[in-house]
């Protein structure tokens, strides 16, 4: 870990400002993701801005019927949230499949959203990776690639998101809220929050310098049967292989998002149209454009397998 | 003490507190938190530095150039041991891959410097500014491509026969011939490798974690060069092991030369990620099993052939170990052949050679039942020896492989096991029940203990063995105890340092019958010193209740010490007698899965372990030490591979997050079952070992039962649901 | 059965002690200013104020500042749940948090749950089911016990709780999924839910 500088903000500008003004600035709030980075020098920043004093850590109701999330409400707080419980099911079982007991008492809802990708050869500075080291290569392509991306990957990276959460906030149509080091306020939907790697797969989100997530906004409820199906290896506190996030309405009809395929939470508008018409459909067309390797080919099997089981548990 | 004839009568059969479920003398230090690990040594007027060890960014290759510059100049930084500026250090003959020194990379994260700084963030710092060039080489990584030129180890026993195997396979009317893959595999165990070293002049002081003592201090003596008496190694408590702390291994050894380098003691720990690659694992098999039988289901010919990889000079996994003797069969052969591999040092894990043995033979036969239409415990049971079908002359001195699968079915409920694959449903889940045998041959070591007894009547027990998490504090006090009749709290348990007697060290799950056979020799003189300070006749004397007691005198135990305390060592040798009969240890492993019929994931719902391991010293940490056993072969199955990436020769899931272990949610609760039994002919002790056993046969207890569930056999290890997904059934 | 036995490892005295420090001239010891930074907190129950570097884990601090090294290292990477602690009565990984961002908080370690002769109830459950082998994640795993059973008198759901919206039940299933970021490579795991089973008063 280098060496770094470290100040508690005072105030959403004054954090905004200090991290414009460090050429290697980070905001930390939970930092069970960049302490992990900075510890093996994938991130390397010489400023550290401690968030957790800027409040940010309520739930409230909006206007419209929603909820406004604060950036800084822990993860195992949101999940535990009566409103989200009733409302929003979705989401809090897409938190409380992730990480430990322990992780989500510190991780925020903004650092979810901002997690790195868990591929093995981002994770080892002695090999290629162009989302650490743009232009190094990818090693994962022909390397170790079990866990790895099938969809919306480029020839520079098939790493995936490893955010349960996301694909939550993905169906349920959440806004981020985020304040620019300008000041200026915007509110981005998650669908264009994240980014596909394309050629610049260090280029994540939708974030500019100094930006800051202050909130993530739910619309209002859109009821249905709400159901997180996370597959992995072992039981539990390990990141998915794939999952599948859905809401279903008592039609059939409903909203689909799909997890470890993609550099972000994979949902296609198309998609869920076919939902009516089983998961053979919306797996083919989630996965129209899919280029698994040979380790990782299975997942397309995987997604319509994990899929059919959501839609009969339910019509069940 | 020698033992060369089979155990009579003596003290330990009265069993008043050995076989007892003795609560571990050492839980209340372990649950607060006071026991002291290796990196944990703290002392105010020991002002250690930190070392941060890096590792080689190539698998294969050379230091072309090391630019340590920037790091030398950073914030803290003391000094900095390269592995370029000095000649690979002697390698003891226990070590495969060197530890450190010289130009030449070996393989991945093989150590190439150890920074040392005033705290551990600067000397982790510093190690990433170090720069070196290699000259990368060419590797071997693929052991499947590497089979054609596998060759046959010089060393042990690689091959056997006997009979006529390829006539009798060829003239079988049931025949079957499959291959098996496992994979590599890390020990994983919670505490990370670390050592403190501290010199006094050209005396050195090691605190370390180390499951054997003095091959530690041997090993370390020939890498550094000195003399073995100058090093003292401490490990009193050592953070699990399972193998990797058997040999010397590159933490001790860059602490060591750290801390000459800045004459200062110096602590390094291996960090988890560097951790899979610097040091070693169980290596990948390619085994191949034969089976001919008649119909009446008699085993007429087996082979077992295995394959696995090794750096230079390595050995191989001796996988074909149990076939030997597990099952009857007049016509056999088994083979062992070993490969170059460029990928870090394979070796022992726990239950070396049986482990990833069984996990392939135990498929195989139920395999063979099936292709019989016979069930699996009784087509074992039909095939069991009561000799060792290699030399028949040779028979077992105790061998209860039967009883264990007749209870342990019956415990079980295995009638209630479905004979058609995939046909039992319960819910989203398809339910099969599988069964494995457990084998493990008993080794015995020599082991040493001393002893002292002081005017309080308190005993102490002094030996260079370790505990490693398997009870040996426990299970020696009790043996003290019972030996001289003493209360538990009269005794006190020093272990893990070398200024004591060299004992059998934790390994191959000799320790808890070598060790405690160690502390009953020495026991033994211990009553005879009594016996002879009271004036009393050694052959008549009894130990109960704290007292000496000889004919109808009775008198305190402590008043045999006049004034020094009595101390006696000594050190339980074996002769011939090992060899006179096989000795292993047996069991059965029966398992129920449940298989997800959309995704595949397959999740344990019950397991039940049957053994038969002579005495069992402490039924609660034997039990413990069976259930861990049963729970790293649920991740033996289901999970654990270190992937190998083949083009760039490493390990690539080398964290905890990448190598998945079993977590609490992958394991219910676990039934164990000892068979009530001694082994006379295993030591005074009448005890074998259960640490290993328990892990043995696991793995494919759980794959059969996969089968049954699923009718999928998988025959490449781990059992993942993407080897089942293609072919499970339809779902609506 | 209890035993009063004891393990006298802990004695054990060193030549090395006589040794003095000798630093090399030229050695750099200091931090550069603004990357050190005074942090004061309490752990089980005392004040303590430390000047650490920015760097410093609270782990580190625990282990190597204040020499609490009940807290174990297994991983550094949060992949282990070996460092679990208590901060303001919430468990967490304290491998993955700076030790200057607990200005304020109340850390409560293993060694402030109970001490050997007095031990924290959880603790005295781990001996009596042996739920311990090795002893190395032992800390971890009472003190995130200790917090699972919090959590779920606090009504916090986890994965597998049925209905969100009832009230969370204690169940051994629930302990299984809540006590999953604790590895327990030694396998423990069968005894560890006894343990904490027992202490909760359900039969395991």
């Amino acid at each position: 870990m280098k060496s770094f500088t470290y100040e508690r903000a005072t105030s959403v500008e004054a954090a905004t400002k200090a991290a414009a003004a460090h050429d290697a600035a980070r905001f930390i709030a939970g930092g069970t993701n960049l302490l992990d980075l900075m510890k093996l020098e994938i991130e390397t920043p010489t400023h550290l801005i401690d968030v957790n004093t800027l409040g940010l850590d309520t739930i409230e109701a909006t206007s419209e019927g929603g909820l406004r999330i604060g950036a800084l409400v822990r993860n195992s707080d949101l999940a535990a949230d009566e409103r989200v419980r009733r409302d929003y099911g979705l989401l809090s079982r897409a938190l409380l499949a992730g990480a430990s007991g322990q992780l989500r008492n510190k991780a925020t809802t903004a650092g979810n959203l901002l997690q790195r990708t868990r591929c093995p050869y981002f994770y080892d500075t002695n090999q290629p990776c162009n989302k650490r080291q743009p232009g190094s290569g990818c090693s994962a392509i022909d390397g170790f690639s079990r866990q790895l991306g099938i969809v919306g990957i480029s020839s520079s990276c098939i790493a995936t998101h490893p955010s349960d959460m996301a694909i939550a906030m993905r169906v349920l149509d959440a806004v981020v809220e985020t304040v620019g080091s300008d000041g200026a306020k915007r509110s981005i939907p998650i669908a264009d929050f994240h980014r596909l790697p394309g050629d610049t797969p260090h280029i994540e989100t939708e974030l500019k310098k100094g930006e800051i997530i202050t909130a993530v906004v739910l619309p209002k409820p859109i009821g249905g049967k709400q159901i997180y199906r996370k597959v992995r290896d072992r039981a539990s506190y390990a990141f998915a292989l794939i999952s599948v996030g859905a809401v279903i309405q008592p039609d059939g009809t409903g909203r689909v998002a799909v997890g470890g395929v993609a550099h972000k939470p994979w949902r296609l508008d198309a998609a869920d149209e076919d939902l009516p018409s089983g998961a053979g459909r919306v797996t083919r067309r989630l996965l129209l454009d899919a280029q698994p390797t040979e380790h990782n080919a299975y997942k397309v099997k995987l997604v319509e397998r994990t899929l059919g089981a959501v839609l009969a548990e339910a019509k069940g | 003490m020698k033992f060369d004839t089979p155990a009579t009568e003596n003290p330990i059969d009265r069993m008043t507190v050995v076989g007892k479920p003795i609560e571990r003398i050492d839980g209340q230090m372990k649950t607060t938190g006071r026991a002291k690990y290796a990196y944990e040594w703290h002392d105010d007027a020991m002002p250690y530095a930190y070392g941060y060890p890096l590792g080689a960014a190539i698998a294969k290759g050379r230091i072309r150039a090391m630019d340590v510059s920037a790091a030398a100049q950073a914030p803290g930084v003391i000094t900095i041991v390269t592995s370029d500026s000095m000649p690979d250090l002697k390698k003891a003959k226990r070590n495969t891959a060197k530890l450190f020194g010289g130009k030449d990379i070996h393989h991945y994260h093989q150590a190439v410097a150890v920074v040392v700084a005033e705290t551990f963030e600067q000397a982790r710092a510093a190690a990433h500014l170090i720069k070196v060039d290699y000259e990368e080489g060419k590797g071997a990584f693929d052991l499947e491509a590497s089979m054609e030129s596998a060759r046959k180890p010089e060393d042990g026993e690689p091959d056997s026969a006997a009979g006529d195997f390829a006539s009798a396979f060829d003239a079988a009317t049931v025949q079957f011939d499959q291959t098996y893959t496992t994979p590599d595999q890390s020990h994983a165990m919670m505490e990370p490798h670390a050592s403190i070293a501290a010199w006094d002049g050209d005396a050195l002081t090691v605190w370390t974690s180390s499951q054997m003592i003095d091959w530690w201090r041997s090993d370390l003596a020939t890498a550094l060069d000195m003399d073995k008496e100058k090093i003292h190694i401490m490990s009193p408590f050592i953070g699990g092991g399972f193998g990797a702390k058997l040999f010397l291994r590159s933490d001790a050894v860059l602490a060591a030369l750290a801390a000459r380098a800045a004459r200062r003691p110096v602590k390094v720990a291996l960090p988890r990620p560097f951790l899979m690659n610097n040091t070693t694992h169980r290596p990948a098999t390619i085994q191949r099993i034969r089976i001919g039988a008649g119909q009446d289901g008699k085993i007429t010919a087996i082979a077992h052939e295995s394959w696995s990889g090794d750096l230079e000079g390595g050995g191989p996994e001796t996988a074909v170990q149990q076939t030997r003797l597990l099952y009857a069969g007049a016509n056999r052969m088994t083979a062992t052949r070993l490969a170059v591999l460029d990928l870090p040092e394979g070796n022992a894990m726990r239950a070396p050679g049986e482990a990833p043995g069984l996990m392939a033979l135990e498929v195989a036969m139920d395999e063979m039942a099936e292709k019989l239409g016979q069930d699996p415990v009784a087509f074992r049971i039909l095939n069991d020896t009561q000799v060792d079908p290699e030399k028949p002359e040779k028979a077992f001195s105790h061998r209860d492989l039967v009883g264990c699968m007749k209870l342990g079915a019956e415990r079980f409920g295995w009638d209630k096991r479905s004979t058609r694959p995939g046909s039992v449903r319960d819910g989203d889940w398809l339910v099969g029940m599988g069964v494995a045998a457990a084998f493990r041959n008993n080794m015995v070591m020599a082991s040493g203990a001393r002893i002292k007894l002081d005017r309080e009547g308190i005993l102490t027990v002094e030996t260079d063995m370790t505990d490693i998490g398997t009870g040996s504090y426990t299970i020696i006090a009790q043996t003290a105890a019972e030996m001289l009749g003493l209360p538990l709290d009269r005794v006190a348990v020093n272990l893990g340092d070398s200024r004591f007697p060299v004992s059998s060290g934790s390994g191959g799950q000799w320790g808890g019958n070598s060790a405690t056979a160690g502390v009953y020799a020495a026991c033994v003189k211990m009553r005879e010193a009594i016996a002879q300070s009271l004036g009393f006749n050694a052959e008549s004397i009894d130990f109960a209740d704290g007292m000496v007691i000889s004919g109808d005198r009775r008198v305190p135990l402590a008043d045999a010490v006049r004034e020094a305390p009595l101390i006696v060592e000594d050190t339980i040798e074996y002769g011939d007698i090992s060899e006179e009969q096989q000795q292993s240890t047996f069991g059965a492993h029966f398992v129920e899965v449940g298989v997800d019929i959309a995704t595949g994931e397959v999740r344990i719902r019950r397991m039940l372990a049957v053994c038969a391991a002579g005495r069992i010293l402490n039924p609660m940490t034997a039990r413990s030490q069976v259930i861990g056993a049963m729970t790293m072969g649920v991740g033996g199955a289901l999970s654990e591979e270190l992937a190998v990436d083949k083009k760039r020769g490493f390990f690539v899931n080398h964290d905890l997050a990448g190598y998945e272990v079993p977590v609490h949610a992958d394991i219910p609760h676990q039934e164990v079952i000892f068979m009530d039994e001694t082994d006379p002919m295993s030591s005074p002790m009448k005890a074998k070992g259960v640490g290993e056993l328990g892990l043995c046969g696991v793995a494919a207890a759980i794959n059969n039962a996969v089968y049954n569930a699923t009718g999928i056999r998988v025959r490449n290890y781990p059992v993942t649901l993407d080897k089942l997904i293609g072919a499970l059934p339809q779902i609506s | 059965m209890a035993s009063a036995a004891t393990v006298a490892a802990s004695g054990v005295a060193s030549k090395a002690r006589a040794q003095q420090a000798e630093v090399p001239a030229g050695a750099k010891i200091g931090i550069p200013a603004g990357e050190t930074s005074s942090v004061s907190f309490k752990v089980n129950g005392q004040d303590q104020t430390l000047s650490v570097d920015n760097r410093t884990t609270l782990l580190d601090a625990l282990r190597e500042h204040l020499h609490l090294t009940g807290t174990k290292k297994g991983c550094d990477h949060g992949q282990c749940g070996a460092c679990t602690v208590m901060v303001d009565g919430r468990r967490i990984n304290s491998c993955l948090s700076l030790a200057i961002m607990h200005e304020g908080d109340e850390v409560v370690t293993i060694e402030g749950l109970g001490e050997p002769g007095k031990l924290h109830p959880m603790q005295a459950a781990f001996v009596k089911h042996d739920g311990y082998q090795c002893g190395y994640c032992t800390p971890g795993q009472i003190c995130s016990s200790v917090a699972v059973l919090e959590e779920i008198k606090a009504g916090m759901p986890s994965h597998v709780t049925g209905d969100l919206t009832a009230k969370v039940a204690f169940s051994l299933e629930e302990i299984r999924e809540r006590m999953s970021g604790n590895l327990c490579r030694c396998g423990a795991y069968s005894n560890i839910v006894d343990a904490i089973a027992d202490v909760a008063g359900r039969p395991a």
